[in-house]
């Protein structure tokens, strides 16, 4: 569905965070913004919903912790319990010292890669991905506001004109 | 300014009396002589004989450097050994506790020296509170020497290389005798004292003139100071573990000992930061310390609580994994006769921590900061008590009044000095030049 959208665009960081205010006060629907680098508390003014990646990291490690100890007591207790230099293979609680330090590399290896491959997966990110950047610019040194129009053109461009915005642009998009 | 609230004071001196007739209880119920202490197990009634086999059986395994205890001991012998072990048991509850409260302060004094070295922007607004509680290493510190010079008069057996009888059987000793000599161990132990006293009492006159003065020149003093210190502290902080904890057991030695108990005091030290802070923050006394501040704080307990653990499990699993008899007697006698302590002790400063500690709002929460605090403080006296009663009290121990006297008894002058101390001064500095940022400091 092709629709129209408005984008201003800002050159400052803070004029920026006091336009997504005003627009966010004027309840308005903020599409996106683009930035150049990370603006601190942006995804508040926004309203975004805080991430749940930790959590999702948290049950990642969990999983790494059992592949651990499954792992080795099938290996070193159950399968084959060989007598190696002395080392008690009666149960696994007895032998638990020397298996540590796998448990804990397991540990942060699953929670690691599977929760950055978790950002890649819900942040659609992959190689020979199509940029979605609207302008060049915003990789740079511009801070872009998308809004959707629903016929009140006029309306956000006067409100967006009073923000501080050094551009305003209307285009068509396709959204997803 | 604060002023100390009646009823806090009226506790701590309720603490400190009814510790006290703990304390003297204890040393009053001590066997004074071989026939007592034999009378004494045998009223206990309990398999004494039969673990202490074990044990025996144990170290048999070839362990040379306990030849002495492993061969077969007459019943005379044993009895003498029960006896002194009992005779002990009064004065290492009481060494525990005074270290243990001590060795707070103290990490708060090298915690504090770090935010002063490192610059820190958020902590400023608590330097008063550290200043507060460092307040405790001259009475405690005090007091800990005083044991010290009365293990040295031969007033107990704590140290047993302080028996002169004992090093001329033994010759590991003997060969240590250059290092472990009791008036070179109290110098040394004056000469740390002198030197961490010393820097809190200059550092804090340093931070009370900076709130008066109109130029840096005193924050800039304390800054090149607290650098200085801590290159000080980490060299005897380092000795003083291996005489003052290491040598109870003088057969035993192991190279990261002063990295561990440092962990252990710098993450107690900083839980009793975060309580103290609580506390008068709930009492309306230190308004902009805001839930960020305790976050930071409780970030610290999490990590350190963590870095504990890493170095205690360093260690045990190096010995644990070479198995070489002179270095695992330690923890044999450790796993035989304190297995609830040892272990208990690993489930509080490690497992209890971590899971409470790792969710970023719990960390907001003051009342759970709060618990899981205790759990920490109690699990670090445990470090503490595992590293003493083993070699001074073996099999014989017991928490029980001696013990919990001693705590309270240190808990409630601990608590009556330092509120007397954060009494004694604004809550907030004046004129700190990081103290705008620590104000606004938002995580």
């Amino acid at each position: 569905m092709a629709s129209k959208v408005i984008q201003a665009f800002y050159n400052d960081d803070d004029v920026l965070m006091h336009a997504v205010k005003k627009v966010k006060a004027a309840k308005h629907h903020i599409e996106e913004v683009y930035c150049p680098f990370p603006v601190h508390g942006l995804d508040k003014a926004m309203g975004l919903e805080p991430t749940r990646i930790a959590i999702t990291s948290f049950m990642y490690g969990c999983v790494g912790l059992t592949v651990a100890i499954v792992m080795m007591n099938f290996i070193m207790i159950e399968d084959w319990p060989q007598d190696i230099g002395g080392k008690p293979s009666f149960s696994y609680i007895e032998n638990m010292p020397a298996f540590v330090p796998i448990m804990f590399e397991l540990t942060v290896f699953f929670a690691a890669h599977l929760m950055v491959i978790t950002f890649y997966l819900r942040s659609r990110l992959w190689p020979f991905k199509e940029a979605e950047n609207p302008d060049l610019r915003t990789t740079d040194d511009h801070f872009l506001m998308e809004i959707e129009i629903h016929d009140n053109e006029a309306e956000l461009m006067s409100l967006l004109s009073d923000t501080g915005a050094v551009e305003i642009n209307v285009s068509e998009k396709d959204l997803h | 300014m604060y002023t100390v609230s009646n009823k806090l004071k009226i506790g701590a001196i309720i603490l400190m009396v009814v510790g006290a007739l703990g304390i003297v209880t204890g040393f009053l119920s001590a066997p004074s002589n071989v026939a007592e202490a034999k009378a004494m197990v045998a009223s206990h009634g309990d398999s004494h004989g039969e673990s202490h086999g074990d044990v025996v059986k144990v170290i048999d395994e070839g362990h040379g450097s306990y030849k002495e205890e492993g061969h077969a001991m007459t019943e005379a012998e044993h009895d003498e050994h029960v006896f002194h072990q009992l005779a002990n048991k009064p004065w290492a509850a009481l060494y525990v506790a005074a270290f243990f409260f001590f060795m707070i302060a103290l990490g708060v004094l090298a915690f504090y020296a770090i935010q002063r070295a490192a610059q820190a922007g958020w902590s400023p607004l608590l330097f008063r509170v550290m200043e507060g509680i460092t307040s405790y290493i001259v009475p405690g510190g005090i007091i800990v020497f005083v044991i010290l010079v009365l293990s040295v008069m031969h007033m107990n057996h704590l140290f047993v290389w302080m028996d002169q009888t004992v090093v001329d059987k033994d010759v590991l000793l003997q060969g240590k005798a250059g290092y472990l000599d009791p008036t070179f161990f109290l110098i040394r132990a004056a000469i740390f004292l002198a030197g961490w006293i010393g820097y809190r009492e200059y550092s804090r006159k340093l931070s009370l003139a900076q709130d008066e003065s109109d130029d840096n020149s005193n924050f800039k003093l304390n800054f090149r100071i607290s650098a200085a210190f801590l290159v000080f502290y980490l060299i005897s902080e380092s000795i003083m573990s291996w005489d003052w904890i290491m040598s109870v057991d003088p057969h035993w030695f192991s190279t990261l000992f002063g990295w561990y108990i440092f962990a252990s005091m710098f993450v107690s030290g900083i839980t009793v930061i975060a309580m103290v802070t609580i506390y008068l923050k709930s009492k309306g006394y230190l308004e902009e310390v805001n839930d960020s501040h305790i976050h930071d704080l409780a970030k610290f307990m999490f990590g350190i609580s963590i870095f504990w653990t890493y170095l205690w499990f360093s260690q045990f699993m190096l010995i644990w994994y070479a198995n070489i008899p002179e270095e695992v007697t330690y923890y044999i006698t450790r796993i035989e006769d304190y297995n609830l302590p040892f272990f208990g002790m690993v489930a509080m400063n490690f497992l209890f921590p971590v899971l409470l500690l790792m969710n970023s709002d719990y960390k907001r929460l003051n009342w759970f900061v709060v618990m899981a605090g205790i759990v920490i403080l109690a699990g670090h006296y445990m470090d503490i008590f595992n590293a003493i009663m083993p070699s001074t009290v073996g099999d014989q121990w017991y928490i029980g009044i001696p013990e919990i006297g001693a705590i309270l008894f240190f808990a409630g002058l601990f608590i009556f000095w330092i509120f007397r101390a954060l009494a004694s001064a604004p809550l907030q500095p004046k004129r700190n030049p990081f103290i705008e940022e620590s104000r606004h400091f938002h995580y």
